[in-house]
């Protein structure tokens, strides 16, 4: 058994968050350098250019990257060894987003009743949180702050298994190309395959953080990915939705085991501005 | 792609001169507004009440800033999504609103209240927040101070970068643009 103080969560929720908001991915940078390389359109190169140059300002003079600071999603793998001391375990992880937000001059934008009062909590809480309980005596954090311009355009739909692959491969195409320029592309797509309805999205969101240039390691699932990226990148939307071939960077799915009468599919799209970190307590 | 520097508020030459797809950089003054409030402007217009700002021949510049840290005038500060606003829109286009800065398609009644009553609609590049606010020279509020974020401010821009997405002819970009480099 090892003790661990609420105070430790709430400091690194903080520093990840922080990090988060002010420091692109070296993923996400080399494949926007190697984007404005190539991209054909003089239009949509300038964007390329514009957002490499802001990845750095934000760097530089540790600045949120882009206003939206997302609803923040922490994805949290405890260790069955560790007991929690000093407090309550998940009030210690809103303090650090609380703090986070506060702190690091991020933008508030949650409001409490999403339909009637739509009042602004002021303090970016509550944040979203996953628990998985694992073996060990570590605490594991993948935190993602989502922005809801992208969030806005993902979708899922309760797919069959006479869909197959092409009708998995067509849904992803079709939500980008519904997207076009709302979601600011170059954008990031996670795809959950089965599961159940909220079990597909979940994967979806854990996609979104999965390091563009990596790949699916069962082959078919690469190739599906591989498949769904080029096509979505010849649909021109391109950078800002302003013509090009630079609309999407990755396409990164993973899947889960279902029930024998279905095939959820669900498609989380992300900027550009990926923001997500983890670190360990 | 031609490039024009500009003074804000845009002058009716301005505004018909300009084709989507053209480069510009703002300087002057503009406002800021987003969905609340949008929805309270529009609240006030259906009791026939006066707004608390002058929208006629202004530009508004659908953002909600970041918090400003010590030494800047505001926060990052790039464009929100605009098809949010497009309820709301003609009414404020009809009250002579030329200019709008926002990121997203529009709805057709938007893109035809632009051609009836003259006005653009240009992209700020979303999320390239950082560098778009360091030509955000200062920052006021003018009005719902309790909507945070959401308020109404008059940002003064120096050089303030951004895309003619829609003119006031008609043209769009969201359609010509990915029509050049389309492959299906």
């Amino acid at each position: 058994m090892r003790e661990i103080p609420v105070s430790q969560i709430t400091e690194k929720v903080k520093a990840l968050f922080l990090t988060a908001a002010y420091h692109i991915g070296p993923d996400v940078v080399t494949a926007m350098k190697a984007a404005a390389d190539t991209e054909p359109s003089p239009i949509g190169k300038s964007v390329l250019c514009q957002l490499c140059e802001n990845y750095q300002i934000a760097r530089d003079e540790q600045v949120a990257i882009c206003q939206d600071t997302g609803m923040a999603v922490l994805f949290i793998d405890v260790g069955q060894d560790v007991h929690f001391v000093g407090g309550d375990f998940e009030q210690a992880v809103q303090e650090g987003v609380r703090q986070a937000y506060a702190e690091g001059y991020l933008r508030k934008s949650i409001v409490d009743d999403p339909l009637f009062d739509r009042k602004n909590t002021r303090d970016n809480t509550p944040a979203i949180l996953h628990l998985r309980i694992v073996p060990g005596d570590k605490v594991h954090f993948l935190v993602t702050a989502k922005g809801f311009g992208s969030e806005n355009m993902s979708a899922v739909k309760m797919c069959v298994a006479a869909d197959g692959e092409e009708g998995v491969r067509n849904f992803i195409i079709d939500t980008a190309r519904k997207a076009g320029p709302n979601p600011c592309p170059p954008m990031i797509i996670g795809v959950g395959v089965g599961g159940t309805f909220e079990q597909a999205a979940l994967i979806a969101k854990r996609m979104t953080a999965r390091p563009v240039g990596s790949h699916n390691s069962d082959p078919r699932y690469a190739k599906l990915e591989a498949d769904a990226l080029a096509a979505i990148n010849r649909l021109g939307i391109g950078p800002a939705g302003v013509g090009g071939k630079t609309t999407c960077l990755a396409v990164n799915i993973d899947y889960f085991p279902t029930h024998i009468a279905g095939m959820p599919v669900a498609v989380n799209i992300c900027c550009h501005a990926a923001r997500h970190a983890e670190g360990e307590v | 792609m031609r490039e024009y520097h500009l003074h804000l508020p845009l002058s009716k030459e301005d505004v018909q001169q300009l084709r989507a797809g053209d480069m510009v950089y703002l300087t002057g003054p503009m406002l800021t507004g987003r969905d609340a409030a949008h929805k309270r402007l529009i609240q006030l217009l259906n009791e026939g009440k006066p707004l608390p700002v002058d929208i006629a021949g202004q530009a508004i510049y659908y953002v909600g800033p970041a918090p400003a840290s010590p030494g800047h005038a505001v926060g990052s500060a790039g464009p929100t999504t605009s098809y949010r606003m497009d309820a709301y829109t003609p009414q404020l286009l009809r009250l002579g609103l030329n200019c709008m800065i926002g990121k997203g398609r529009r709805s057709d009644a938007v893109r035809q209240a632009m051609q009836e009553y003259g006005a653009v609609y240009l992209g700020a590049v979303g999320g390239a927040a950082a560098l778009i606010a360091r030509s955000i020279k200062s920052a006021e509020v003018l009005a719902y101070e309790d909507l945070g974020t959401e308020a109404i401010h008059r940002f003064t821009v120096e050089n303030f970068p951004a895309i003619v997405l829609m003119d006031a002819h008609g043209g769009n970009i969201y359609e010509s643009g990915p029509a050049q480099y389309r492959e299906e």
